[in-house]
């Protein structure tokens, strides 16, 4: 649910609530888009120095 | 066959045996999706849950999966957030574990809501006056954790690690685990505690309700500590069954005793704050709503004192008392005791937590209503155990998710094999080339 809907009411439980789904998603969402474009980066160059 | 796709090693058994393990478990998962379809197409009537036990089977195997499936979130915390290296060696499959937990525990309740069509609902026309509304939002959201930690593991399969894109990927995901790992410890926080508060704030059930702190309850608090308290002990448990089935050593004993005691401590200090709770409950919040203990636990054939003294004492204090001695957990016998004990008592837990409070009558004409699942039911709690086991199968098939293996369980090097190992230092891009003999 995001505020532009209609069922949206701006009181503590929609902040809380939805906010910390939001939070939670963008952290995911920014780790994993960092990952990929920066496995990209290193395909690109060729790096192999990872050893895990 | 496959032995290209097997990591380098480590032996395992030949492919035909493999399938033929794959097809028996397959049987019964094929038996649980057939009950799931028979639920989903013809509805909930396929169960025996009425208007006395809206919430029944299912519902306590979701409570127990995630209970024992705390053992991902915790021990990613004390590995990736406290640093405690030693848990390298178990993480892997700690993951794997949570991650067919959670999995089975949206399965169940995609089965438990009837329109599984309609499951996003909950996200778009959130309720947001429910503490389920937040199980359902970290539910979702720690799956996701749990995926990108599984992720990693699936890369680092033979063939896959030779992708560079897939290789970087796999080693840039490790980079940053630690804010996965955080992230998935807040999440798991939050929905292990709000499971515990949906009955904590049941006022209209005196067995359930409980007085808290703020607006949690304190079954919001008991019931994260006794995830992250039993999860690790179901981790054990797992790994001591897979060592045992696979005839092998295949985690650290450093491993294992390091995150035992850290499990013992955590149970010890959970059953001391449960065993307050319950007296509290007891003797103060039941007989100030009318209700005295023994009306709990009498006047029906099932429910007696006995499932009281069993979860504290039997499987709370025992296992605690073993895990936290030194001699306790270095003892094979005494260890497998107390991490069945563990496991035992979280899910005996949720349990009183789900069905015990369904079935205690609440006015004066009611009497005691027990419930027993039709065979639906039963096939689709099955059915994530059958799935559990699959995955598992295929992950220590093709995936190296215990690191120490190839340390604990030297091969004999046969010449072929070292040629290959020859060839893995400089790949000449023939996969062919690689294949091992017959068994490898």
């Amino acid at each position: 649910m995001f505020p532009f809907n209609f069922e949206w009411i701006w009181d503590m439980g929609h902040v809380v609530f939805m906010g910390g789904l939001w939070y939670a998603l963008t952290i995911l969402g920014i780790g994993m888009t960092y990952c990929i474009i920066k496995s990209v980066i290193d395909t690109c160059r060729g790096n192999d120095e990872h050893h895990h | 066959m496959d032995s290209a796709l097997i990591p380098r090693g480590v032996k395992r058994c030949p492919f035909p045996q493999f399938i033929l393990f794959i097809a028996i478990v397959g049987a019964v998962l094929l038996w649980g999706v057939y009950a799931m379809l028979l639920c989903w197409f013809k509805g909930l009537n396929q169960t025996n849950m009425n208007d006395y036990y809206g919430f029944a089977l299912w519902i306590w195997a979701d409570l127990a999966v995630i209970a024992v499936g705390g053992g991902a979130f915790f021990t990613g915390l004390l590995r990736y957030v406290f640093g405690k290296d030693d848990l390298k060696n178990i993480i892997n499959y700690a993951v794997l574990i949570g991650f067919i937990c959670y999995s089975s525990a949206l399965l169940i309740l995609a089965i438990d809501i009837g329109q599984p069509l309609r499951g996003w609902f909950i996200f778009w026309h959130a309720n947001v006056h429910s503490m389920l509304t937040e199980v359902a939002f970290c539910l979702s959201c720690y799956f996701g954790v749990l995926t990108i930690e599984y992720i990693p593991l699936i890369l680092e399969n033979r063939q896959i690690d030779k992708v560079p894109f897939f290789h970087h990927l796999g080693h840039n995901m490790h980079e940053i685990m630690a804010v996965f790992a955080a992230t998935g410890a807040f999440l798991s926080f939050f929905h292990q505690g709000s499971l515990g508060g949906v009955a904590g704030v049941l006022y209209g059930r005196p067995f359930a309700y409980r007085e808290g702190l703020f607006i949690w309850p304190w079954t919001f608090f008991l019931f994260t500590w006794s995830a992250a308290a039993c999860g690790p002990c179901f981790t054990i448990l797992v790994t001591k069954i897979t060592e045992t089935v696979t005839r092998k050593k295949l985690v650290k004993d450093s491993a294992v005793e390091l995150l035992a005691k850290i499990s013992g401590w955590m149970i010890l200090t959970y059953i001391i704050a449960k065993s307050v709770d319950t007296w509290y409950w007891a003797t103060v919040t039941a007989p100030s709503q009318g209700f005295s203990l023994g009306f709990f636990y009498s006047n029906n054939s099932f429910y007696g004192i006995w499932i009281l003294i069993l979860e504290i004492a039997i499987c709370g204090f025992v296992p605690a008392f073993i895990l936290i001695t030194k001699k306790g957990r270095k003892n094979s016998t005494a260890l497998w005791i107390a991490v069945i004990l563990a496991v035992t008592g979280v899910c005996l837990n949720r349990w009183v937590m789900v069905l015990q409070i369904m079935a205690v009558p609440v006015l004066t004409f009611e009497n005691w209503v027990l419930y027993f699942p039709s065979w639906q039911e039963i096939a689709t709690t099955i059915l994530p155990v059958a799935y559990g086991i699959i995955l598992i199968a295929i992950s220590y098939r093709y995936l190296p998710v215990f690191p120490n293996e190839p340390e604990l369980n030297p091969m004999e090097t046969l010449p072929a094999e070292e040629a290959e190992q020859e060839e893995a230092v400089e790949p000449s891009g023939d996969l062919e080339q690689e294949l091992k003999p017959a068994e490898a």
